[in-house]
């Protein structure tokens, strides 16, 4: 077989080998190209957060060619008549300059708003699609834990960029920030010191939270979302399970030519939405909040939403938990907003280890599971879904309690009990509702799928008319895993050690209520028993025996 | 003769009560006469004296109007928060149960009881005449605590709330400053002057009638109304590009 590569002849063609002999170009498209993506909507989402991700680059390296991230004072002369002659920071002023001055500034200035908003929101549901499909076990724990990050140093671009403008509205979040950490014991007040250079506000804080914005975090999560990838490529990507997906293939479509043009489309479609929202919605009107002044505080002062939920454990939580050791006080009543947002970004990087663990399973994972086929791991998600709504909706008690004529006391109660009790009653009902699930899914691929067509039978009788699946609808119903509860187990000397212990509670709670999946045997049963009643229709919906007659019993 | 001395009494009365009036209201434009004055009386009877008392003295259920002056007769009655619908943490705005002069009559029957805040003159109501970057500062400082930095209103406690201030009318708004309804404070002219007064009034003229610059307000509520928007019709669009876009030919 000969090697040889014959000599391009078209310009086009003479490009290409000019670029692929100093490039290697060829090589990488051959290995690149062939990577194969499986198509479904729920993959495409953490494609949104890397392109609104993109969106926000672009628009802010516009705005930084604008803004001044200084606090010098000035009076301001521009436009907005309602702030003409009142003092501000270069920092405010500056924005203000963008919104109402600069060509494009203030579609550019909500691009950057709407896109961000999106960005975290797109990140936020792609990790619970994550999760509620288990592709984080096995190889993914690694990519699971870099998306933790990303999550986390996506809060952390918002919130700094949340308060560049120096507006009321960004400096009542800083006082925010400012006294949560002074509640930090012994160390706050220094840590506040060394970040404000002084006492809050003092004239450094947005020239170096605007370092942070512009620079480190965006590097950070450039670096990350680098790594993300990568490892994408390296585990290939995770499919649904249905007929002819295993775990050793991935069943889908090749980046060459059609994934690479959807997801380059794709790109311009959420660019087009994020631009069209900017273009009719107004977001963040600083020029409503005036410049900040730390006296004045506005009613319905609330951070961006992916920091509602910190508000609003602020908001629910009783001033009696602040107390006081040797005169020195320990303000738990502010600190639990820490200690509640690192610890949920701990737990939601330990999980998938702890799950293993839970589970003894250290199987590779390449099909993803149903949600209703891990109805502990889909509790657990709800119940976690509903305690972050509750600390969520915590954070707008006043404007729910005005928009729904409710006293603000009562929300705030209402709140402290559903932090308690939402979970519970979620993770209850959500184990319940996929317990129910997996049941009726059994009793399908058993039976088949009820038509609603009942036939009385000559000698009176009536049946349910039962249309059999077909084989690739039955996969998705009976190929799945049930893992099932392993007791603790002794070691070699015989002894049960703690850990061992604690892991077979863990296995109880998990696996314990179990709905197993069909075995061969109850299929064919199933099938036998079927063709002997006769009571379903083949596929053109006819009866079985051709004639129109139900079949005698 | 007792019809004589009745007649006497009752003119002596009405005349006392006209010149005590003319006495203590000084800046108040509108004449009022004493007919106005026993026009209202008859009005407060009817309306008001089951919970402020025949003699506007108090009860159980409703404050006494004694020296709340024409100025607080005026905003309750004249946004028709009073007559109240029902007892509740607060009075509710409503579309008014009188009309200008019935209102009219009302003030002046409560202002001729002991002097109090009149009507404010029109020069400290005309948008045009304030300062509404001063009014601005003025309003952040001492209003938006509760009313929001623009007016659109926010919650108190215990089902109480300080209503969006648009479509107040410049009248209603001063007056609401200067008699403190319901559970405002007041600000009398010491702690805002007239004039800062009118200032507030030109800042909200003029937030009210801007054109929002960026689009939609989306009611002007902050980050909860965007936070909503983006998580419903941003996300909720996202969802529809990629069910459309991963879904198969049939």
């Amino acid at each position: 077989m000969s090697t040889t590569t014959p000599e391009p002849t078209t310009a086009v063609g003479k490009a290409a080998d000019w670029a692929d002999t100093r490039m290697g170009a060829s090589k990488l498209v051959r290995e690149f190209g062939r990577k194969i993506f499986p198509s479904h909507w729920s993959f495409m989402l953490g494609e949104v957060s890397l392109y609104s991700f993109i969106i926000v680059v672009l628009t802010g390296t516009y705005l930084t060619f604008f803004f001044y991230p200084a606090m010098g004072e000035l009076h301001y002369d521009g436009p907005y008549v309602p702030l003409q002659g009142v003092e501000m920071s270069q920092a405010y002023q500056s924005t203000l300059y963008i919104s109402f001055e600069l060509r494009g500034g203030l579609l550019i200035r909500q691009m950057h708003h709407w896109g961000a908003l999106l960005f975290v929101a797109a990140v936020s549901i792609h990790m619970l699609r994550v999760f509620f499909t288990g592709a984080f076990r096995r190889p993914r724990e690694l990519n699971w834990l870099v998306g933790v990050g990303l999550l986390a140093l996506s809060w952390a671009a918002g919130f700094t960029g949340y308060s560049l403008p120096d507006d009321l509205l960004s400096g009542n979040g800083l006082r925010i920030i400012d006294g949560i950490i002074k509640a930090i014991p012994l160390v706050g007040t220094y840590i506040s010191f060394f970040l404000f250079g002084g006492e809050f506000p003092g004239i450094d804080i947005i020239s170096r939270l605007y370092t942070l914005h512009i620079m480190i975090i965006p590097a950070a999560i450039i670096a990350l979302i680098a790594i993300h990838l990568i490892f994408v490529v390296v585990h290939k990507h995770t499919q649904w399970p249905q007929a002819g997906n295993t775990e050793r293939n991935v069943v889908g479509e090749p980046v060459l030519p059609t994934f690479a043009a959807k997801g380059g489309g794709f790109f311009f479609l959420v660019f087009a939405l994020i631009a069209g929202l900017s273009a009719f919605f107004q977001i963040n009107p600083v020029w409503n909040y005036g410049p900040y002044d730390p006296s004045p505080v506005s009613a319905g002062t609330q951070p961006d939403w992916y920091i509602g939920w910190a508000d609003g454990i602020l908001r629910i939580a009783p001033g009696w938990m602040e107390f006081y050791i040797f005169g020195w006080p320990i303000s738990m009543n502010i600190l639990v907003a820490v200690i509640i947002m690192v610890g949920v970004l701990v737990g939601m990087a330990v999980w998938p280890f702890f799950e293993a663990w839970v589970a003894k399973d250290n199987r590779e994972h390449h099909v993803l599971d149903r949600p209703r086929n891990a109805p502990t791991r889909t509790a657990v998600g709800v119940a976690f879904v509903v305690w972050y709504l509750v600390m969520w909706a915590g954070a707008s008690g006043d404007l729910i309690a005005v928009f729904f004529h409710m006293s603000l006391n009562d929300m705030i109660y209402i709140f402290r009990f559903l932090f308690f009790f939402g979970p519970i009653i979620a993770y209850i009902v959500t184990k319940r509702i996929c317990l129910g699930l997996q049941r009726k899914d059994r009793e399908v691929a058993l039976h088949g799928r009820e038509t609603g067509r009942i036939l009385r039978l000559p000698h009176g009788e009536f049946i349910e008319v039962h249309e059999p699946l077909d084989p690739h609808s039955a996969w998705r119903l009976v190929a799945f895993d049930s893992p099932e509860y392993v007791p603790a187990q002794a070691d070699e000397n015989g002894k049960i050690s703690t850990a061992e212990k604690w892991r077979g509670r863990f296995s109880k709670f998990f696996f314990e209520d179990r709905v197993a999946p069909l075995s061969k045997a109850e299929l064919e049963a199933a099938h036998a028993h079927n063709e002997g009643h006769g009571h379903h229709l083949d596929s053109e919906g006819n009866d079985q025996d051709g004639q129109g007659r139900p079949l005698p019993h | 003769m007792a019809l004589a001395v009745l007649l006497l009494l009752g003119l002596l009365l009405t005349g006392g009560a006209y010149a005590m009036f003319t006495n203590s209201a000084s800046a108040n434009a509108q004449q009022v006469s004493a007919q106005d004055i026993a026009e209202g009386e008859k009005l407060f009877v009817a309306n008001c004296a089951t919970c402020h008392g025949m003699n506007a003295e108090g009860s159980e259920n409703g404050p006494s109007l004694i020296g709340v002056g024409a100025a607080a007769v005026d905003f309750q009655v004249g946004t028709g928060r009073m007559p109240l619908q029902m007892h509740g943490p607060q009075a509710a705005r409503k579309a008014p149960q009188f009309n200008e002069e019935e209102t009219a009559q009302l003030a002046a029957y409560v202002a001729s009881l002991a002097p109090g805040p009149a009507i404010p003159d029109d020069e400290y109501l005309d948008p045009a005449l304030g300062d509404p970057a001063a009014g601005g500062g003025l309003f952040r400082t001492n209003c938006a605590m509760c009313h929001n930095v623009v007016g659109s209103g926010g919650a108190l406690t215990r089902g109480k709330y300080a209503p969006s201030l648009s479509g107040v009318s410049e009248r209603h708004i001063y007056e609401a400053m200067q008699t403190g309804p319901q559970n405002m404070p007041k600000f009398n002219d010491a702690s805002l002057t007239p004039e800062e007064k009118r200032d507030i009034i030109a800042y909200l003229d003029e937030i009210n009638t801007m054109t929002a610059p960026g689009g939609f307000k989306l009611g002007s509520l902050g980050p909860v109304a965007e936070g909503l928007f983006i998580w419903f019709f941003g996300l909720g669009a996202v969802i529809g590009l990629t069910v459309w876009l991963s879904a198969r030919a049939k």
